[in-house]
């Protein structure tokens, strides 16, 4: 055996400030609500105090995104647009070590899936849409369509960046402005995207970004001025948003919660799903909307795959997520850490097994080692609820019709997995389920091109894709 | 003209592909627009709408399961005995919204055209809104539209004929089941449309019309949990903003057309957009 050797990425590189300010009308300036102190979760010191906006300050940033519509974005020939978002993907590229050691500081991710995912798919998202910008005739609503005005845009703490650049990309590509709001436990790295929207010369007010936590979210979806809201987050509050913009001519999309199920025949090769299973819920510590959070096995396969899964979960190094070797990085909040230890007690609680990997956990920060639930059935708390953490709830079925009905038992529908070597099944399943993505034979996969969001309660509206561009624009 | 006393019609519900009367064993009295009393009409109630929601979802599955080309066929041939019916629309269409014969006659003619306008998306839409999207990695990743579910629909108050041919079509060309509850002082051709899909080959459930009072029954179809969509072209000013907050309980796709559409201009593809979801799929390639 091989003496385990870190291999840690310098923090140095990262750029820390001691502190941020936000960002209106293409200017830093201090926030007049009080200011927040980000930190590490990995070792729960403080990174970085951070101005935050007041209700004023989002009065201010709005107008200053629809003076910069008005003015010169609206009016601006698409191609000239394109560039601009074509010279932002190029920054985030060249900064790109920058802002994933930056990101694996804030969020606590592994170093590796902020380098080779959160970052290079943020750049590729602004990059795929700069060329949409003067191409919109030719993308199916119309010859001529047009953009909403000022969207006003909230975005969750699992991918910082990468969401950041899911809302912003299409938005200007169509013509909008934009004031987004990061959250509150992650501003760092949108915050250094506008130091990006600065040097790349973008008109004063085309995209505002404005720290804060939720009374400031709900301020600029509620304001009269914005035309647009985009929201990813939780279905509760994704809910109180589509209340709020009840009777206004307000455009709204959503991308929410899930419960996807991931689904192996007995077919499948079982090597390749554990890898596919592991990668669905233990990705990013399982921070992700789309998780594959319910593993549904089928019954004669069942135990074999479990003891694999098993044993392949134990090798998971969790720890240090600037260490190039972690797997599984730190819970990104304290608040979200005592959640997931609730849903895991009650899991043990209504009679499942709990399974979690022995692996040495850091003394501070905020960690949970992965766990593996299985007995267990469809009315328990951890087969229902989004736990948003490194928790899988293991199922069985016996046909591929008891398949369909138990992954589809959900309020939810925003992903699903299918494992088989049957080509014909993998369609037939597909066409199936009741979520926006179907993975099968892999897990986890996004791309610029690939439209993605929700069926019922996971949300509506698309990102990415041809069918992206609609949430943008006036049709 | 002979002095024959005519038979007249018992308005109903369409449920399920049945005929019932309101669970609730009420009725109101439908007038033309001079106030001259027309028919009772059955006055729906929240478990009729109900029933229609369960008799929906129930349908659902098939529908949606069908090919586009079966649900081209089955629409066109609605399209066909609406022709076949289009002196009695043209009728009630003048009786009920109190315009001439001659208005009404191309109020009626247009809708008929729209319908099979709608009947020939059926096999595009896929076409038209579905993507192969090209990803930078070895997968195959397509994007096909499909249908969102049960949708309810608030007809159109004024256009009893065209206006309600125009919101119901596109649901159900992609794939989607309806509730439908119609205008409320002008629901006769709407009963008499829905003898027409029960003798076209629309199955049972597929298209559940209820009439009765707008604001009474929408609330519920509103904060259903099993409703997946809903049209609010038809909802009265008044109630709107409380249906969307309903709605948004589910967090259902809410389409917030205009009150007053005008119904005669030639339709585009966003009545079709509302309804639909959009799924990717993904597989690796290899060998």
């Amino acid at each position: 055996m091989w003496e385990y050797a870190p291999a840690p990425e310098s923090r140095d590189i990262a750029n820390l400030k001691p502190a941020y300010k936000m960002f209106v009308d293409g200017k830093f300036v201090e926030g007049t609500g009080e200011p927040l102190k980000t930190i590490n979760p990995a070792t729960e010191e403080v990174l970085a105090e951070v101005s935050t906006a007041s209700e004023s300050d989002v009065d201010t940033a709005v107008k200053a995104a629809r003076k910069a519509y008005d003015r010169v974005w609206s009016k601006m020939p698409g191609s000239e647009r394109a560039k601009y978002i074509y010279r932002i993907a190029r920054q985030i590229q060249e900064r790109g070590r920058e802002l994933a050691v930056l990101e694996s500081l804030d969020n606590g991710k592994p170093i590796k899936e902020s380098r080779d995912t959160d970052i290079p798919t943020a750049a590729s998202h602004f990059f795929y849409h700069a060329g949409w910008a003067d191409k919109l005739g030719y993308a199916g609503y119309g010859p001529d369509p047009k953009p909403l005005g000022v969207a006003g845009q909230v975005i969750p703490w699992n991918f910082p960046l990468l969401m950041a650049a899911w809302k912003i990309a299409p938005a200007l590509a169509c013509g909008n402005t934009v004031v987004l709001k990061p959250a509150e436990t992650t501003p760092l790295t949108a915050l250094v995207l506008a130091d990006i929207i600065q040097q790349c010369d973008l008109p004063p007010g085309v995209v505002n970004i404005i720290p804060g936590a939720g009374d400031v979210g709900a301020a600029l979806v509620g304001h009269a001025d914005v035309n647009k809201v985009a929201f990813t987050g939780s279905t509760d509050v994704g809910k109180v948003i589509q209340g709020q913009l009840a009777g206004t001519n307000k455009k709204l999309t959503l991308e929410l919660g899930g419960k996807a199920a991931n689904i192996v025949f007995d077919d499948a090769p079982l090597d390749q799903a554990v890898e596919g299973i592991v990668n669905g819920i233990f990705f990013n510590q399982g921070h992700v909307c789309c998780a594959g959070s319910r593993l549904l096995v089928q019954e004669s396969i069942a135990d074999e795959l479990i003891e694999k899964l098993h044993a392949r979960v134990s090798t998971l190094r969790v720890g240090d997520p600037l260490d190039k070797n972690t797997d599984v990085g730190a819970i990104n909040s304290r608040e979200q850490l005592t959640k997931i230890q609730e849903l895991t007690a009650s899991g043990e609680a209504e009679g499942a097994t709990r399974w979690t990997s022995s692996c040495p956990l850091p003394d501070k920060g905020f960690f949970f080692a992965p766990t593996v639930f299985s007995g267990v059935s469809q009315a328990m708390r951890i087969a229902r609820e989004e736990i948003f953490g490194p928790v899988l709830s293991v199922l069985t079925f016996r046909t591929p019709e008891e398949a369909v009905a138990k992954a589809n038992n959900t309020p939810y529908g925003l992903s699903a997995g299918i494992w088989t070597e049957k080509g014909s099944r993998i369609l037939w399943m597909a066409q199936r389920m009741r979520a926006g993505v179907v993975w099968s034979n892999t897990f986890n996969r996004f791309d610029p091109t690939a439209p993605f969001g929700g069926y019922q309660e996971s949300g509506f509206g698309r990102e990415g894709g041809r069918t992206g561009l609609e949430a943008y624009l006036d049709v | 003209m002979s002095d024959r006393l005519t038979v007249a019609k018992t308005y109903k519900l369409y449920i399920g592909g049945k005929f019932p009367r309101s669970e609730s064993g009420r009725s109101y009295p439908v007038t033309d627009s001079k106030g001259t009393f027309l028919a009772n009409a059955a006055q729906g109630s929240r478990k009729d709408a109900r029933d229609a929601v369960s008799a929906a979802r129930k349908a659902f599955g098939g529908w949606s399961g069908t090919t586009a080309y079966n649900r081209g066929q089955v629409l066109y041939r609605v399209a066909e005995v609406l022709e076949g019916r289009r002196e009695q629309f043209i009728t009630e269409v003048a009786t009920s919204e109190g315009v001439a014969l001659k208005k009404a006659q191309s109020l009626v003619d247009t809708a008929i055209d729209r319908w099979v306008w709608y009947a020939g998306w059926t096999d595009k839409i896929a076409a038209v809104l579905g993507s192969s999207n090209p990803v930078a990695g070895p997968y195959f990743s397509f994007s096909t539209p499909e249908p969102t579910g049960v949708v309810a629909v608030l007809a159109p108050q004024q256009s009893s004929l065209l206006g309600l041919i125009s919101v119901i079509a596109p649901v159900i060309a992609s794939g989607n089941t309806c509730v439908v509850i119609t205008s409320q002082d002008r629901p006769l051709p709407a009963i008499t449309l829905s003898e027409v899909l029960a003798t076209s080959d629309v199955p049972g459930g597929v298209v559940n019309i209820i009439t009765g009072r707008t604001a009474e029954i929408a609330p519920w179809l509103a904060s259903h949990g099993d409703v997946n969509a809903l049209d609010l072209t038809g909802a009265p000013e008044s109630i709107r903003a409380d249906l969307e907050r309903s709605a948004a309980g589910t967090v259902k796709r809410v389409l917030r057309n205009k009150v007053n559409e005008d119904f005669t201009a030639t339709p585009d593809m966003s009545r079709l957009r509302a309804f639909l979801e959009t799924k990717t799929v993904w597989h690796p390639m290899g060998v």
